[in-house]
C-alpha cells in the first residue's frame, strides 16, 4: 500500500464528505444570506477534493481518475473523519461540526504547507486562505449561539456533547501517519492536538459552553469503519456513476 | 398635498420617463407606479430563491465533481440575485421580512416553472439552457428599466445568467453526444420542460392585465408574445443543432414573417399553476417556509447576541 496515496485519500475524503453535507443546505438555510455562506463554503470543500483527488490519482498511477475515486469506491475504502457524515442536525449542529473541525484543519494546513512534498504544500497555501474564512465564519456562530438566548445556548450545547465523542479522530495516527512522519510529508499529528484543545476551548468559553467529560476516544474512519451514515451519502453521491456506469457527463 | 403640486410631480416624473432619465429612491413616483414595481421585484426576488430548490435537489447526485461545484456555484448565484433583489425591493420602502411571508401565505407569486419536479440530471441542463435562457430574454430589457436600483440589480444578475444558460446547454451537448440512455434522458427532460418554459413569458398580451402600464413607464419593454417569440427563434436552432426535437407538432419556421410559428400553450395548465395547483407548489412553499420556522431560533439568538454586544460596549 502506497502510504502517500492513502494519506490524499483521508485528505480529499474529508473534503468531499463535508463538501457533501453542507451542500445539503443549499435551499434550506436559516436566511438567505446563510444559504450563501454555506454553499461557498461546499464549493470550497468540493474544489479542495478536485485537487487533492487529481494528486491521489497521479500518485497511485493505475488509471483511476479524481472522479473515479471520489465516485466508485465502497464504503470501506472512504477514510474520512466520522465527525464530517454527521447529519446536519440543526443550523447548530452544522455550525459547532464545521467549528470542530476548521479549527483542526487549519492547523493542519498551517503544519502542510511546510511539507516537503510540493503539491501538498501548493495544496495546504491555497487551503489554508480558504480555512481561515470557513473557521471565523464557524467560531463566530459558536458564540453568538452559545451566548445568544437560553434556547440558542441550549442547542448548540447539545450538539457539542453530541459530536464531541468523534473529535478524538480528529488526531488518530497509525503506520501511515507515523511514516509520512519520518519523511517529512506531513507533522506529528498529535502535538497539533494540544493547540487545537486551547484554541477550542477559548473559543467555549467565549461562547459560554462547557466541553464533556467525555475522553473515550471514538473513530475509525481512518481505518474505513464508518458511522450508518456514510453509506447513505454514497447512495446519493454515486447514484449517477453507479446507474450510467462508464459515461461521459 | 394639493392636487395642483401632485400634478406637477407628475408632469416631473413623466418627462424623467420620456427622456430615458432613471427614477431614484428618493424620487417622487406616482404611488401605482411604486407598487408595481414592489411586486414585481419582489415576485423576480421569490422566483429567484424558489427557483434554488429544484437544481438543489440534485446537488448531491451531480455526476462527477466538476458537474458538481458548477452547479453549486450556479445555485449559490441564484440566492445572491434574490438578494440583490429583495434590496432593490427595500429600496422601495417595502419590508423584505413582509414580502417573504406573502410568498409564504400564497399572496405573492413566484415564476411557475418552478413548480415543475426535477426527475432527472438532464433536468439540470434543461433548465439552465431554457429557463435561465427565458430569464435571460425576460431581463435583458430589465437592464434599462426607468426604475434605477432595479435596471443596475439587472446589469449583474444578466452577466451570471448568460453563464448559466451556457452551462445548462453544455450538459445538454454532453448528453447527445453520449449514449442511447444519455439522449432520452435529455430529449424527455426537454419534453417536460419545453411548454412550462414558454408559459415563463405569462399570458397573451391580450390577456396581460399589467403590460400596457409597464411599457407606458418603461419598467417593460416588449411584451410577453414578443419575448416569447424571440426565445422561440433563438433557442430552436440550438436545439436542432445538438440533435433535440421540440415538442410541438405545429412548429414550423415562417418565412413572411422571419420568425417561427408555433403551437397553442396549454393556457388551462398555465392558469393552475398559477394558482398553485402545479405538481410542486405545496412542496415548494412548504420547504421555504421550513426554512424560515427552523432558522427563527438562529435569527433571535444573533439578535440577543447583538444586543449584549451593545450593551457591554455602553458600559
Ligand atoms: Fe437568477
Ligand atoms: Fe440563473
Amino acid at each position: 500500500m502506497n502510504s502517500l496515496f492513502e494519506y490524499l485519500l483521508r485528505l480529499g475524503d474529508d473534503s468531499l464528505i463535508i463538501g457533501h453535507r453542507l451542500s445539503e443546505w443549499c435551499g434550506h438555510g436559516p436566511i438567505l444570506e446563510e444559504d450563501i455562506a454555506l454553499s461557498n463554503i461546499a464549493l470550497d470543500f468540493i474544489g479542495q477534493s478536485i485537487s487533492i483527488y487529481e494528486y491521489a490519482s497521479e500518485i497511485e498511477d493505475k488509471g483511476r481518475t479524481a472522479d473515479d475515486l471520489a465516485f466508485l469506491r465502497f464504503d470501506r475504502e472512504y477514510k474520512n473523519l466520522i465527525l464530517l457524515e454527521q447529519p446536519n442536525g440543526d443550523f447548530g449542529m452544522t455550525m459547532m461540526r464545521q467549528f470542530l473541525f476548521d479549527s483542526y484543519r487549519k492547523l493542519l494546513f498551517e503544519s502542510l504547507i511546510n511539507s516537503c512534498d510540493d503539491r501538498i504544500s501548493a495544496i495546504s497555501i491555497k487551503s489554508l486562505k480558504e480555512t481561515k474564512y470557513h473557521l471565523k465564519h464557524s467560531s463566530e456562530w459558536v458564540i453568538r449561539l452559545g451566548d445568544g438566548t437560553d434556547e440558542s445556548n441550549k442547542r448548540i450545547q447539545d450538539s457539542l456533547d453530541t459530536l464531541w465523542r468523534y473529535t478524538a479522530e480528529l488526531f488518530y495516527e497509525d503506520d501511515i501517519d507515523i511514516e509520512l512522519k519520518s519523511s517529512k510529508i506531513i507533522p506529528p499529528m498529535k502535538e497539533l492536538k494540544e493547540a487545537w484543545y486551547n484554541n477550542v476551548k477559548e473559543i467555549f468559553s467565549r461562547a459560554t459552553l462547557t466541553i464533556p467529560n467525555n475522553n473515550w476516544e471514538y473513530g475509525e474512519g481512518r481505518r474505513g469503519v464508518h458511522s450508518e451514515h456514510l453509506g447513505y451519502i454514497l447512495a446519493e453521491l454515486q447514484y449517477m456513476q453507479r446507474a450510467y456506469p462508464g459515461m461521459e457527463w | 398635498m394639493k392636487d395642483q403640486d401632485i400634478s406637477k410631480l407628475e408632469q416631473k416624473f413623466q418627462e424623467k420617463i420620456d427622456n430615458d432619465i432613471k427614477i431614484e429612491p428618493r424620487d417622487w413616483m406616482p404611488d401605482d407606479y411604486r407598487q408595481t414595481l414592489i411586486r414585481q421585484i419582489s415576485q423576480h426576488a421569490h422566483s429567484e430563491v424558489v427557483g434554488m430548490l429544484p437544481e438543489g435537489n440534485w446537488i448531491t447526485r451531480a455526476p462527477n465533481l466538476r458537474r458538481k461545484a458548477v452547479l453549486l456555484a450556479k445555485v449559490q448565484d441564484e440566492a445572491g440575485h434574490g438578494l440583490y433583489l429583495y434590496s432593490a425591493v427595500e429600496t422601495l420602502g417595502a419590508n423584505r421580512e413582509q414580502t417573504i411571508d406573502d410568498l409564504h401565505s400564497g399572496i405573492a407569486k413566484y415564476s411557475s416553472i418552478f413548480n415543475y419536479p426535477t426527475l432527472s440530471w438532464a433536468d439540470m441542463g434543461a433548465i439552465g439552457w431554457l429557463v435561465d435562457g427565458a430569464a435571460i430574454m425576460n431581463q435583458v430589457p430589465l437592464c434599462r428599466c426607468s426604475y434605477g436600483p432595479y435596471a443596475r440589480a439587472m446589469v449583474r444578475i444578466c452577466k451570471e445568467e448568460s453563464f448559466h444558460q451556457r452551462q445548462g446547454f453544455e450538459i445538454m451537448t454532453t448528453l447527445m453526444k453520449g449514449t442511447v440512455q444519455q439522449k432520452k434522458m435529455a430529449q424527455d427532460a426537454l419534453d417536460r420542460f419545453w411548454w412550462p418554459s414558454l408559459m415563463m413569458f405569462g399570458p397573451n398580451d391580450e390577456d396581460s392585465k399589467h403590460t400596457a402600464k409597464s411599457i407606458n413607464w418603461k419598467i417593460k419593454r416588449h411584451t410577453n408574445d414578443e419575448l416569447r417569440q424571440m426565445f422561440v427563434d433563438a433557442t430552436v436552432p440550438q436545439a436542432e443543432l445538438i440533435g433535440l426535437k421540440i415538442p410541438d407538432k405545429d412548429l414550423v419556421w415562417n418565412k413572411e414573417r422571419g420568425h417561427y410559428d408555433f403551437g397553442e400553450i396549454n393556457w388551462d395548465e398555465f392558469w393552475q399553476v398559477v394558482k398553485g395547483n402545479g405538481p410542486c407548489n405545496n412542496h415548494r412553499i412548504e420547504t421555504r417556509k421550513k426554512a424560515k420556522e427552523n432558522g427563527l431560533w438562529v435569527i433571535e439568538a444573533a439578535n440577543a447576541y447583538e444586543q449584549k454586544r451593545k450593551i457591554k460596549k455602553v458600559s
